[in-house]
């Protein structure tokens, strides 16, 4: 996806003379040429994440439309004061795009991890929109579009990724229908929830935009239970689809990334079984919450 | 040509606008530590207009100190940007100046402040947003306190808008001596460590003000330190 994201970007940055690309030295070496071509529009401040926040606003005041790359706990958890202030505050956007996702990096351990990335994104001004592509496939179209507005976007890609790829998947997409439960998939967690639900009697649907969420979608295809699977924080869109079905008796299960540090390095499908998120562990899950339907 | 290089005098109406946010104090608002930096910028140095208040080749001024801003609500209705009665009612339910500007409810605002160490990394983006796309006569100001400099965020920005030569940037260290560990060596010497080219002068002399803020050096990012009463002592 990081490839995908750097040729997207640097293209655009060749059509559209409003684009803008900062970074804070990760990814510098990927985007050489892309800086070579682009002195002015492209800006590495260095170690500097609070800054290249910062700069992004102030680019944005000027009528640019930055697009701000870094691994997630350093550009949405260290800077999270700048992305409040600098950006919402000040009544600007930008396209952040973050690579490293809740574990892709288990073997750095905590500091390089950001399970909370959408949810502290989640306290900002409603105006957001989260991409959480689960296929490089998806990757191209999500960034271009983000180009051709000023609202803020949130782009979280991950190493993880499904063996296919969905990229008209901003809505909910039914990829199977049932009617004991209907499970949501967000980005990388489809194969693992495709994975735990063969050949049960459930619905599939799945999307990479968890923000705005597609609940008119939700309605449609949900009856009265729905088992929630997000690759960032559990519950993160837990108060969505509760708002979405607030009219109708419902039963509601949030599964995602737990809030313990693991203290563990591994693999990320380590991780991924640690925090019960692997097709074996969901399938138990949703085998007790739909529990005789099935 | 005679220079006075005593305190000019205030225009009476800046004064009376003042007295108009502050509630009629006596003696405070004479003593508000921006007070002569803000007319002077606005009076004879920034190229802003209240009838074209988004002119992409306006001079941009940013405060980043925006705790206290009675100073700056007053120049701004002084010179025309907002009305004067607005002044009446600060921070009121149904105000548009509180007790830190908001850019989205007070013309002539360039950012919203309060939270300090934001100012100069966002005027960082904006020297080179406007470098980008070849405006090359707007000049970007921002005024920041000596306690604000605390803040490590401003250290990214003097690091690197040293380092790349960001020469369409002035920084203002109102500096009333009130960073609670102070900058040994001077505030200048901070700035001058990374290439900015750093001048000091008293900050309340509007002479002085007027000839330091308008120098360029090609290049080189620029630091105008203009010295106040210590805290407390004013």
């Amino acid at each position: 996806m990081r490839d995908t994201f750097i040729r997207t970007t640097g293209a655009l940055l060749d059509d559209d003379p409003r684009t803008a690309v900062v970074i804070a030295d990760i990814s510098a070496a990927q985007f050489a040429a892309v800086a070579r071509a682009h002195p002015d529009r492209f800006i590495n401040v260095g170690i500097r994440e609070q800054l290249m926040v910062s700069v992004a606003g102030g680019l944005a005041l000027t009528g640019l439309r930055p697009y701000v790359h870094s691994y997630a706990p350093f550009l949405v958890d260290r800077a999270y004061e700048q992305i409040k202030l600098d950006l919402d505050h000040q009544g600007v956007g930008a396209v952040l795009v973050s690579i490293g996702a809740s574990y892709d990096a288990s073997e750095e351990g905590r500091t390089h991890q950001s399970p909370g990335d959408v949810a502290l994104i989640d306290s900002l001004d409603g105006a957001w929109t989260v991409h959480v592509p689960g296929h490089p496939d998806e990757v191209p179209r999500l960034l271009r579009a983000a180009a051709t507005h000023d609202d803020p976007v949130y782009v979280r890609l991950s190493s993880q990724t499904n063996t296919t790829g969905y990229p008209d998947a901003t809505g909910l997409r039914v990829l199977r229908r049932g009617r004991a439960a209907t499970v949501v998939a967000v980005g990388p967690m489809l194969d693992p929830v495709l994975a735990a639900t063969e050949g049960l009697d459930v619905t599939v649907a799945y999307t990479h935009t968890p923000r705005p969420f597609d609940t008119a979608g939700l309605r449609a295809v949900t009856g009265d239970a729905v088992l929630l699977v997000e690759p960032y924080l559990a519950g993160t869109s837990a108060r969505v689809v509760a708002d979405a079905l607030a009219d109708r008796p419902h039963r509601l299960l949030s599964l995602g990334v737990t809030r313990t540090d693991l203290r563990r390095y591994g693999t990320p499908a380590d991780h991924q079984r640690w925090h019960g998120l692997d097709p074996v562990a969901l399938r138990q899950k949703l085998t007790e919450f739909a529990g005789p339907r099935l | 040509m005679t220079v006075t290089t005593t305190r000019p005098a205030r225009p009476p109406q800046l004064m009376a606008a003042l007295r108009r946010v502050t509630g009629d104090e006596k003696h405070a608002p004479a003593a508000i530590s921006t007070l002569d930096v803000l007319w002077v910028l606005y009076d004879r140095v920034l190229r802003v207009d209240p009838d074209r208040a988004d002119d992409p080749d306006r001079d941009r001024f940013l405060l980043s100190k925006g705790h206290g801003p009675a100073a700056f609500y007053a120049v701004l209705a002084t010179t025309g940007f907002i009305p004067l009665d607005w002044l009446d009612d600060l921070a009121g339910p149904d105000s548009r100046l509180g007790h830190h500007p908001d850019r989205m409810l007070v013309p002539g605002v360039e950012i919203s402040s309060g939270s300090l160490g934001h100012g100069l990394p966002i005027a960082v983006g904006t020297a080179l947003g406007l470098r980008a796309q070849g405006l090359t006569r707007p000049h970007v100001y921002v005024l920041v306190g000596d306690a604000e400099l605390d803040e490590g965020s401003n250290h990214e920005a003097i690091a690197y808008a040293g380092a790349t030569g960001l020469d369409n940037l002035t920084v203002v260290v109102v500096d009333n001596q009130s960073a609670t560990h102070g900058w040994p060596g001077g505030i200048g010497v901070r700035f001058a460590a990374n290439g900015w080219a750093a001048s000091t002068v008293d900050g309340r002399d509007h002479e002085e003000l007027a000839a330091a803020l308008p120098v360029r050096w090609p290049g080189r990012p620029s630091v105008v330190v203009a010295r106040v009463e210590p805290y407390g002592q004013e």
